[in-house]
């Protein structure tokens, strides 16, 4: 499927102003709820407040930074695969605030607590893991890393497609009974997987992807 | 140059629609005819439906209480303020977000009421709305409130002893527990209709305790707050309120008070178990499976920079209750 004839390129202004967009407004969103907490003016429980919001916001762009690749080939343009290291990265920054507001505003940074809580608290511990994942790729999402790397940087970066089901279930394990929230976030996993089965497959099998629709030998590799 | 306003269509005084038929144009069109077409429209979706349906609805009111002060039970602590106590709500009932009851319970009714006392007494009773206000003196209290999540409140109650409720009904010799229920309505309680609202929980909410933890004057069932009836989304009219128990134990909006021989079913329990026991004291030494109980976070004043996390006290400090429970191991009966 194809909804373009052509593929659609954005001018380099175009990109930069998106690019200053989404620092804008990531920033600007982390700095207001951050602001509201400290006057006191985030609900009755500020710091359930700031967990909440930013642990759905490392969620919400992690799926985000997964669907531009799929969005590319769609449309098709290279360029939403401009915005992927961009948003990667904030997803990051969100779930690293959420573990700061956890460790300073939570447990108010009792030291012997928050080691006992990760170790001992399995949704916690799933948490933590896919927090250090993700800090391994923010950590060699630089075009020099990348170079350093080489082939391996791929595989490295694959660890994404296993650090949405566990932020998910971190998510999911946390809750007291709600079943609709989890139930969502899982369906959009499984949509997100379904949509890059192809990867996945690959990933799996260790084989070179073969596209569904082309025959093998016209398979160009990215 | 700025052009005087001139109005392109002049009314006259007569042509003027009154300002009493005005405020009154819903029902006046309604009266016409209009209520036909829209009740053909609507259906029975009457709870989330048409915004003219739900702004009839009348609001839950607060009234001022008469009450005591009895500060030989009230601690000394910071009060949490009203306005966080009345919107930071675990009351599933009305949904599972702590935010959802405000919202979802501003136009419960809770008069006229029914309560009833019965199971193994001499004289089972019925109270009613007002008797709830009426028959015993009421006095405030301001008790800690801690809940299983590990963070805390303190709250002004005014309620009268269950105690008194229970020596009233003339409980039997074989009696050994109270089991507690709270009003069933999926009409007004859109939790209760939809499990997906509602958190899976299979209602109507029940709780219980041993009849000696129930005659304890520290357990209140509470009919206000604040000075105030009680707002919906705390438990209006009436509720349990047991300080020295996990919250979820202090059972909300109840309709019966059954005394028993054997320890009745209790919704966390049923529902999880190895996470929720029937005694459900506050003990910091056992901790919840997914999190540690040692200490909590007081919800009070001040943002996020607060340092407001305490450590949890047995019994959440009232430790007069301990005698309840010795020769009992509290690790085994949490």
């Amino acid at each position: 499927m194809k909804l373009l004839n052509k593929p659609w390129r954005l001018s380099k202004i175009q990109r930069v102003t998106i690019k200053s967009l989404v620092h804008l407004f990531s920033l600007g969103y982390l700095s207001i709820i951050f602001y509201l907490g400290i006057i006191d003016n985030l609900g009755p429980d500020p710091v359930q407040a700031l967990l909440d919001k930013t642990g759905n916001w490392a969620i919400y762009l992690l799926v985000a930074t997964l669907l531009l690749s799929p969005i590319a080939k769609v449309l098709p343009s290279p360029e939403p695969l401009q915005f992927r290291r961009l948003l990667g990265v904030y997803s990051f920054v969100f779930a690293l605030a959420h573990f700061l507001v956890y460790c300073a505003f939570e447990i108010q940074l009792d030291m012997s607590l928050i080691g006992s809580e990760i170790i001992e608290r399995p949704y916690i511990t799933v948490g933590m893991t896919a927090l250090v994942l993700l800090l391994a790729l923010a950590a060699t999402s630089f075009n020099k890393a990348k170079r350093m790397l080489g082939r391996r940087w791929q595989k490295l970066h694959n660890a994404v497609y296993l650090i949405l089901p566990l932020t998910v279930l971190h998510y999911t394990w946390a809750q007291k009974s709600d079943l609709l929230s989890p139930a969502i976030y899982w369906m959009i996993v499984i949509a997100v997987f379904y949509i890059k089965r192809d990867a996945l497959i690959k990933i799996i099998m260790g084989k070179k992807i073969v596209p569904s629709g082309r025959k093998k030998r016209q398979a160009i590799s990215p | 140059m700025s052009k005087r306003f001139k109005p392109s269509v002049v009314f006259k005084d007569n042509q003027v629609t009154d300002e009493a038929v005005y405020h009154d144009r819903r029902r006046l069109l309604k009266s016409m005819g209009f209520v036909g077409a829209s009740a053909l429209l609507s259906g029975n979706a009457y709870g989330q439906g048409w915004f003219w349906e739900r702004e009839e609805k009348p609001l839950a009111q607060q009234r001022p209480l008469e009450f005591t002060n009895n500060s030989s039970f009230s601690t000394n602590d910071t009060l949490t303020p009203e306005s966080k106590a009345t919107t930071y709500n675990n009351f599933y009932e009305f949904g599972m977000g702590k935010d959802d009851p405000v919202e979802e319970a501003k136009h419960f009714q809770t008069d006229p009421w029914q309560l009833r006392i019965d199971g193994l007494v001499n004289k089972p009773l019925t109270l009613g709305y007002d008797d709830l206000f009426n028959q015993f003196q009421l006095e405030e209290r301001a008790y800690r409130l801690r809940c299983v999540e590990a963070w805390s409140m303190v709250i002004p109650w005014i309620g009268f002893e269950l105690g008194q409720l229970i020596r009233q009904a003339d409980p039997l010799s074989s009696a050994k527990y109270v089991a507690f229920e709270t009003l069933y309505d999926p009409d007004q309680m859109p939790g209760q209709k939809n499990r997906f609202i509602g958190g899976g929980i299979d209602y109507p909410y029940v709780e219980g305790l041993r009849l000696d933890e129930a005659m304890h004057p520290l357990t209140l069932l509470s009919v206000g707050m604040y000075g105030k009836t009680l707002p919906p989304q705390n438990g209006a009219p009436i509720r349990l309120v047991v300080p020295w128990k996990y919250g979820f134990k202090s059972i909300k909006s109840i309709v019966r008070i059954r005394l028993t021989d054997k320890q009745p079913p209790t919704t966390w329990n049923i529902l999880a178990p190895n996470e929720y026991g029937f005694y459900a004291n506050v003990n910091p030494s056992v901790a919840h499976p997914r999190w540690s109980q040692a200490s909590e976070r007081r919800i009070t004043t001040g943002g996020v920079l607060n340092r407001n996390r305490i450590p949890t006290q047995p019994f959440n400090g009232y430790t007069e209750v301990a005698s309840l429970y010795s020769n009992m191991d509290l690790t085994r009966f949490y």
